[in-house]
């Protein structure tokens, strides 16, 4: 206090007694209370998910997948999950068949590699790297699509989350965010749309963008060309944050902030996803809307 | 057809949850021993693409000769009845078309006929090898004056196509994979947009081959100009090694070719880079002009008409210092309150005066020392091969204390938590308290430990000659374990999530450091002994094929690799914008990090098999010529 008072003269102490703050709400109180409760000695993954057909779609061309799986015993707990949106094109051409195919095709190859570490009594890790087994996963899937519904396409957005890892295999404009409580909402996954990449280039401005005639356009899609080069990374679980998939259905007509917001205001990750299909319908709901948050605690 | 009462079914059938779809019979490829048309008798497949599959036939009408066809499969998957018909329209009228084209780059076109959902086009064999293979199978860059050749020739054949009459021909799908190469070195170009007709894309979802179109073909513009552009990016990928189709499109002002490829001149850049400029009217106008420029360029740099000259970097740099001792050095050297401190064959760890190379003291142990010095508290540390670790005063050279162990210690040490923590032949990772100089306790493992312990975590990470990868907690009990193939004689190194290091089996693995999951592998072309270094989320690697590589932490993704004449056991080290490492062809390479590209090179008069060393602007390095260099990074 002595040293505080010969820097700042003794009068700063009083002006902190007479600030004040604005009161916090009580969803906020709640959700400080909810971050502060968690001391779990084990460490969990949990997951919710929404969908929508959107206001001006009759099909819903999006599929979604959440699998989240908690193994825990005297040798640790081991967070898995595995968490896909996948936005179907073609109009009639099954765009729904693909992203359904996208879907089943790439979760289940990837519980088959990790058949024998999750369910056998002698567990062993799979023989391929996490990217590897993402990239076969795509491969395969491509293959399919290109037979059971030629000339569609799917955009494909699949994180595989192991421990503290988040493996992303990727393709098209559907994307992954880490949505940080301290207000930072960064897209992990680049989309691969012309707009995107003429925008990146600078041959056009974000203004018109947001206008361009050709937005749905995509260079990279799940079933379309002969070599698919999926984005496959890996990145850190966002700590004391969230993991969110979403299809443009969603990251096209609410805003980051809004999106932040309303995830930061609900009292439940259930209740998050609903109110952003919500607020995403409410703006119009122009395309189909899928959203899926995980969130890893203790 | 009864196609709109089966679609459903199918809708079904996928939903199952089982991947097999070796049942879809309406995709399966022609078996060979097969006959179509009673005159086409299949006999391999040679090739498959999206529509179907490309066969070598023989020709039966020719009971005589052997003579060979290409048979190229397009299977019609369109469910709906008229849009089928529609492409077997257009397929067949394309095929007339084509049929009529008379060029010695093209292949001709003997006979096309449809059965039942497949249409098949019967075309000219050829002996060869198509350009995607030629470049990937390559180890190092094609020759520019090849390139130009083929270059040369593919503007002459775009030339005859685009001034076709009545209407133009666009090729529309000019690439790699593309272009074949025969046995007599001639170009030919195959699979002709025909194909395309069978790719009913809709709401122009993706249109061309990406990677190699120009802007306007995204937008479902084919035009000559377009066929140009992509026979830029051809060229582009030919010289750069650079597969555009792993970039994002229209990138290759990010790649430009001579930051890759030095070996390419300027005036064949220029025109590659003209050829790729974003706006049609920016680029050659016609294939001819395109051609004229290639010319002008081969016969300015005279490039036609000689081999192109390798780099050769004059050896202008002359080392601030060496010092000479009296055995190979294979070890790295340490730096440490301005000494420069080396371990030798002789036996000997010298400490020499960094800056003017001044021999200061010697300590002599018993075996040859290829470790590196450590230095902690003024003492240095290293392992010898006579079995143990040395502690020396830094500044005395007077020994402080020796720890035994049962075998050669070729590992390096670990300093951490008041430990030394090192691996010695004798199987065992020691970890040894520093103020007793005894073993706290030592772990067992089943073969020698040369790799250096990495310490992080409170764990101990460390790799064994079976290929064994271990993490150790503290207490000495195992924590997880990873196999290799090979030896691990590489030392980890974590950056971020990962825990890194190559082995023998010629890979370079990236683990979760907390459980060992396999996050990603990057093959290398042959074993490596040299230790990864990561700066930038970019991790170097050399390997015994003679290259140092760089590979993206995030992707696994190859960046850059760069060519030495030998083995690449040396680590790579990083200062500032340069990457600096040896080679066993006797060469210390400095390099731009982010591009790989050569700024100097120096040569000594042996291997290089140990580290460089940079500090303060020096880089040291020690030679099997039995002396350290000091020289200006």
């Amino acid at each position: 206090m002595e040293f505080f008072r010969k820097l700042f003269g003794g009068q700063v102490v009083k002006e902190v007694d007479t600030a004040t703050t604005a009161p916090l709400t009580d969803q906020q109180i709640q959700s400080i209370l909810h971050g502060t409760k968690a001391q779990f000695d084990l460490q969990q993954l949990v997951a919710a998910s929404g969908q929508s057909v959107g206001k001006q779609r009759e099909l819903n061309e999006d599929s979604l997948l959440a699998l989240t799986a908690t193994l825990a015993g005297n040798s640790g707990s081991l967070p898995f999950g595995i968490y896909i949106v996948a936005d179907g094109m073609g109009g009639h051409q099954f765009g729904e068949v693909a992203s359904n195919v996208a879907i089943r095709i790439v979760a289940g190859h990837i519980i088959r590699k990790f058949q024998s570490y999750l369910f056998s009594i002698k567990p062993s890790p799979p023989d391929e790297s996490l990217q590897e087994i993402m990239q076969t996963a795509v491969r395969d899937a491509q293959k399919i699509i290109q037979t059971e519904a030629p000339s569609s396409g799917t955009t494909l957005t699949a994180a595989l989350v192991l421990g503290q890892q988040v493996t992303i295999a990727h393709v098209g404009d559907s994307r992954a965010y880490h949505i940080y409580p301290d207000g930072r909402v960064e897209v992990v996954t680049r989309d691969h749309s012309l707009v995107k990449r003429l925008e990146e280039l600078g041959h056009i401005s974000p203004a018109e963008a947001e206008n361009y005639p050709h937005r749905n356009v995509l260079y990279r899609a799940l079933g379309q060309g002969e070599i698919l080069e999926a984005d496959v990374f890996t990145v850190s679980f966002p700590q004391a944050g969230y993991l969110m998939l979403c299809s443009d259905g969603l990251w096209g007509v609410v805003a980051d902030q809004d999106m932040l917001k309303i995830i930061r205001e609900a009292p439940s990750l259930q209740r998050a996803c609903q109110n952003l299909v919500e607020a995403a319908n409410t703006a119009g709901g122009p395309d189909n809307i899928s959203v899926i948050i995980a969130q890893m605690i203790g | 057809m009864g196609f709109f009462k089966e679609f459903p079914l199918e809708t079904q059938r996928i939903t199952m949850p089982e991947d097999s779809n070796g049942d879809a019979t309406p995709r399966r490829q022609l078996e060979s021993g097969i006959t179509l048309l009673k005159r086409y008798l299949i006999q391999d497949v040679i090739g498959v693409g999206g529509m179907g599959s490309v066969y070598r036939a023989r020709d039966l009408h020719f009971p005589n000769v052997v003579k060979l066809v290409a048979v190229k499969e397009m299977i019609n998957t369109a469910p709906d009845p008229l849009i089928r018909q529609t492409i077997v329209q257009n397929f067949e009228r394309e095929a007339n078309l084509l049929a009529t084209l008379n060029h010695h780059s093209i292949p001709r076109i003997y006979d096309y006929f449809t059965e039942e959902n497949r249409s098949y086009l019967v075309i000219e064999y050829i002996h060869g090898k198509d350009l995607e293979a030629i470049i990937s199978g390559n180890d190092g860059f094609l020759t520019e004056e090849q390139v130009l050749t083929w270059g040369i020739e593919l503007c002459e054949v775009l030339s005859f196509l685009h001034n076709h009459k009545p209407d133009p021909i666009i090729f529309r799908d000019m690439k790699p994979s593309n272009v074949m190469i025969d046995h007599n070195g001639e170009v030919k170009l195959v699979d002709f947009g025909i194909a395309k007709t069978f790719q009913f894309g809709q709401k122009g979802t993706m249109i061309g081959t990406e990677g190699y179109s120009p802007p306007e073909q995204y937008r479902g513009e084919a035009t000559p100009l377009a066929d140009l552009y992509a026979l830029g990016a051809t060229l582009h990928h030919a010289l750069s090694r650079r597969d555009p189709r792993m970039e994002p499109p229209f990138s290759f002002e990010e790649r430009p070719i001579r930051k890759i490829n030095p070996g390419v001149t300027a005036e064949v850049d220029a025109v590659v880079t003209r050829s790729l400029q974003y706006n049609p009217e920016d680029r050659f106008q016609t294939a001819a002009e395109m051609k004229d420029a290639l010319l002008a360029a081969a016969h300015k740099t005279g490039i036609l008409s000689k081999v192109t000259t390798t780099i050769s970097q004059a050896n202008g740099i002359k080392p601030l210092w060496k010092f000479k001792c009296e055995d190979e050095i294979r070890s790295t050297p340490l730096y440490y309150q301005n000494t420069l401190f080396t371990g030798c064959y002789d036996n000997n760890l010298y400490a020499i005066n960094a800056g003017n190379g001044e021999f200061l003291w010697k300590y002599p142990s018993e075996g040859g020392i290829v470790s590196k010095p450590v230095a902690f508290d003024d003492n240095i540390y290293f392992g010898s091969e006579d079995h143990r670790l040395h502690v020396v005063g830094a500044r005395s050279g007077k020994v402080v204390w020796t720890y035994y162990t049962n075998g050669p210690v070729r590992s390096s040490v670990r300093i951490a938590e008041g430990h030394a923590f090192l691996g010695s032949d004798d199987k065992y990772l020691h970890a040894v308290n520093l103020n007793s100089g005894r073993a706290a306790w030592k772990f067992e493992t089943s073969d020698p430990i040369r790799s250096t312990p990495f310490v992080a975590n409170e764990l101990v990470y460390v790799g064994n000659e079976i290929g064994d990868f271990l993490t150790i907690d503290f207490r000495g009990e195992l924590k997880w374990r990873f196999r290799a193939k090979r030896a691990i004689t590489s030392s980890p190194v974590i950056d971020k999530q990962l825990v890194l290091f190559s082995s023998l089996d010629g890979t370079l693995y990236a683990l979760d450091h907390r459980n060992g999951f396999v996050v990603w592998r990057f093959r290398l072309g042959k074993g490596s002994i040299s230790s990864p270094c990561v700066v930038d989320d970019i991790v170097f690697v050399g390997a015994a094929d003679g290259f140092i590589y760089a590979v993206e932490a995030r992707t696994s993704k190859e960046l850059w690799r760069f060519r030495t004449d030998h083995q690449v056991t040396s680590s790579p080290a990083v200062y500032k914008d340069s990457l600096y490492c040896g080679s066993v062809d006797g060469y210390l390479y400095c390099l731009e990090y982010r591009t790989g590209r050569l700024r100097w090179k120096f040569g000594t008069e042996g291997q290089i098999i140990g580290s460089p060393l940079v500090y303060d602007d020096i880089v040291y390095v020690g030679s099997t010529d039995n002396q350290v260099y000091a020289l200006l990074a």
